[in-house]
């Protein structure tokens, strides 16, 4: 307690002597619970994006930062806030990359990245709800609301010429967004939605959603779920029961499990996920390769882009003061200036140290639009043959 | 046509998916009640043996998948299930040893047991996801369906299709001959009918000369198979997942209750009237009646209670049942 007491007293003496300094990020994901397997490798790639920053030396005159884990537990708000609560107070962060789960990330904000002057950014949070949050301008997001999710599904499932169907979705935050994003604009674009209803996760039989569904009608079932979860038990008893054949996948569904589960009997289904092509994807797998883990895990370019947006960001306010940077993060990712790429940190942090404006391009192709949040750029999918096809980006 | 459209809607979604749910329900509470009438307290770690004895059985099958051997176009883990009980057996009498035949010695009140078999439960959980961990896990290699959709439409040009799953039938099938089986050595064997004597009166069945121990092993044993059958149809049904048969516990209590705890016959009767009541009153019927009475096609989708509440449904049965009729349809002993 006395060396702590010590070295916060000593940091702040040195905050305020703009000298070189320990800079603390937070990292605030679901450790343990329903996310824990994504958790890893996110967490894994914000520490990425640290080590490079601290390998060049040149941020804030030397400074060096390091990275401090707390979990979120995804589902369970009140432990969420307690968690950040402890690292913004007890280990003085500068700045968050999280929370990882949309309900969590709301009430951390609300009840501790506002009362402190926080600036979070969250990797993996969709729900539209935090595009109209009350933030003050620290809140922002590399992942794409469902909003915009929401629209680019309707005019999918439009254009494939299905005309009505029914929507399930799982019982969360990410569920009912993006379930009620996509009912409403495709019902604007003339679509007929014949019921919108939940299921929960972690059961063992979903015969009675799916007869529920069934009675409903449509010519084709959106699943708004989890893969690994009630998502693939609504898809098996639809098939199994014959009470739709043809299904609409947002990204919680699409993965490899849903190829290895059902295969040939998704021949004319079809689906998108966030994505980026490119330049910045290859650099950022190359990283994480060399670095011994999986790259193209969920999220796990979104992870380092917020890292490295955080650092720019300071690194173009010359200070760790979140109250400071947080006007410079939207500069940072958006023309004009220098295009920075996975592993060209130290560039991006010296041109911003001379005064010159960067572009972050990062392994998302970073584009934030609106109140801070990703433009989006979605991989169109489709299931013919058995196997899962890239047939289009928009 | 349209009345046949009806039924056959009815039978796919309703009439089937609650037959096998309740085939499944009703082994469980089988073993509840036999175990209640016995050895007379709750055995709430019953769910949990059910996932054990399945696990058991999961590995088994692994092992025979290893070597060759299949029984296509059933499922290979029927092959592995007598397997499975053995182990699933063992472990249910070493647990009688370890922890509640102290008790028994002791003649202390039925909640205490009660309360050993909720530490039980925790134990069993715990070594279920040390053995096969908490994934989901699929084991159901035989041939998928007996009537598929697609056939079924072509066959009869109804425009709804009738779906019957082979799970569904092994599941019907073996719950009527492990039905059979049990009643026939209650009823008709010496050992069986020791054990219904010793259940009756305890004091009356030892001044008879009947070995206590014996009983009480034999009941531990017949509980191990009806688990174990039960916890691996549930799976091949389903899917096996270790948190799904702590799930599953409220409705086999509310079953073996609602039939009369101790009663076998109450134990099969409770098992499909709570799977019928749970499917029927989440099922819309929007549809059906749409076939029935054409030119009313309602708003609403006809459903009396959204399908998040299904488990909602065994509580209400529970206590309607507890409070007009504490011992139950068939007359087991009161609570």
């Amino acid at each position: 307690m006395k060396k702590f007491l010590m070295a916060t007293a000593a940091s702040a003496i040195l905050a305020g002597a703009a000298s070189a300094e320990d800079i603390k990020l937070g990292i605030s994901m679901g450790f343990t619970g329903p996310l824990e397997s994504m958790s890893p490798n996110m967490a894994a790639s914000v520490e990425l994006a640290v080590k490079e920053a601290n390998d060049s030396g040149k941020l804030l005159d030397g400074s060096t930062v390091s990275t401090v884990r707390a979990d979120n537990t995804c589902t369970d708000a009140a432990a969420a806030v307690a968690a950040v609560e402890r690292i913004v107070t007890g280990d003085r962060i500068n700045g968050l990359v999280g929370g990882m789960c949309s309900g969590e990330t709301i009430a951390t904000l609300e009840r501790v990245g506002i009362p402190n002057g926080l600036v979070m950014i969250s990797p993996s949070a969709t729900s539209p709800a935090l595009t109209d949050i009350e933030d003050q301008g620290l809140f922002f997001r590399t992942s794409p609301s469902d909003a915009r999710q929401g629209e680019v599904m309707a005019d999918l499932t439009l254009e494939k010429g299905v005309q009505s169907v029914a929507v399930t979705y799982t019982n969360n935050d990410y569920g009912k967004g993006l379930a009620d994003s996509f009912a409403q604009f495709y019902k604007e674009k003339g679509g007929t939605v014949t019921v919108v209803s939940a299921h929960d996760d972690g059961k063992a039989d979903y015969s009675a959603e799916v007869a529920a569904l069934a009675a409903a009608g449509g010519d084709a079932l959106v699943v708004a779920g989890y893969v690994d979860q009630g998502g693939s038990g609504i898809v098996r008893g639809a098939l199994d029961s014959g009470a739709f054949s043809t299904f609409v996948f947002p990204d919680g569904m699409i993965g490899q499990a849903l190829v290895d589960r059902f295969g040939a009997e998704l021949e004319t289904s079809f689906g998108q996920n966030p994505s980026s092509e490119g330049e910045g994807r290859d650099k950022f797998n190359a990283l994480t390769e060399a670095a011994g883990f999986d790259g193209n895990s969920a999220f796990a370019g979104e992870s380092y882009d917020a890292a490295a947006l955080l650092m720019l960001a300071m690194a173009a306010a010359n200070s760790s003061d979140p109250k400071v940077y947080k006007d410079k993060v939207m500069d940072v990712a958006n023309e004009p200036g220098e295009k920075i790429y996975p592993g060209e940190l130290a560039k991006g942090i010296e041109l911003l140290s001379q005064g010159q404006d960067v572009d972050y391009v990062g392994a998302t192709s970073v584009e934030l639009i609106g109140p801070g949040e990703s433009a989006g750029v979605y991989r169109v999918l489709d299931f013919a043959g058995g196997t899962m096809n890239v047939i289009g980006f928009r | 046509m349209d009345i046949l459209n009806a039924l056959v809607a009815i039978l796919n979604f309703v009439v089937i998916p609650a037959a096998a749910y309740g085939a499944q329900l009703a082994l469980g509470a089988l073993g509840v009640t036999l175990i209640y009438g016995i050895l007379r307290f709750s055995n709430f770690a019953h769910g949990d043996t059910m996932a054990f004895g399945a696990a058991a059985c999961i590995i088994v099958f692994w092992g025979l998948q290893a070597l060759g051997i299949s029984l296509h176009p059933l499922p290979t883990a029927l092959l592995a299930l007598p397997v499975a009980i053995a182990v699933t057996a063992l472990l249910m009498i070493a647990t009688d040893r370890v922890v509640y035949r102290y008790y028994r010695a002791k003649r202390v009140d039925p909640i205490i047991m009660v309360m050993a078999s909720v530490g039980v439960m925790f134990v069993m959980n715990g070594l279920t996801r040390i053995i096969i961990g908490v994934d989901e896990i699929r084991f159901d290699d035989g041939a998928r369906f007996v009537i598929n959709v697609a056939d079924f439409r072509a066959w009869t040009g109804l425009s709804e299709g009738l779906a019957l799953r082979q799970s569904q039938v092994v599941t019907l099938v073996v719950t009527a001959l492990a039905c059979w089986a049990l009643f026939w050595f209650l009823n008709r064997t010496r050992s069986g009918k020791a054990m219904r004597a010793y259940s009756d009166n305890e004091d009356l069945a030892l001044l008879s000369g009947i070995d206590p121990d014996r009983i009480v092993r034999m009941t531990w044993i017949i509980a191990a198979a009806l688990a174990t059958t039960a916890g691996v149809l549930y799976g091949l049904d389903k899917s096996f997942k270790a948190f799904n048969y702590f799930q599953i516990l409220l409705p086999i209590f509310a079953a073996a209750i609602v039939g009369g705890l101790g009663n076998p016959v109450g134990a099969v009767a409770g098992g499909f009237i709570v799977a019928f009541s749970e499917v029927a009153i989440t099922y819309p019927w929007r549809k059906v009646a749409g076939y029935l009475f054409p030119g009313w096609q309602p708003e609403g989708l006809l459903q009396l209670l959204s399908t998040e509440y299904k488990f909602a449904v065994s509580f209400v049965i529970l206590i309607v049942v507890l409070l007009f009729r504490p011992t139950g349809l068939f007359r087991g002993k009161s609570v």
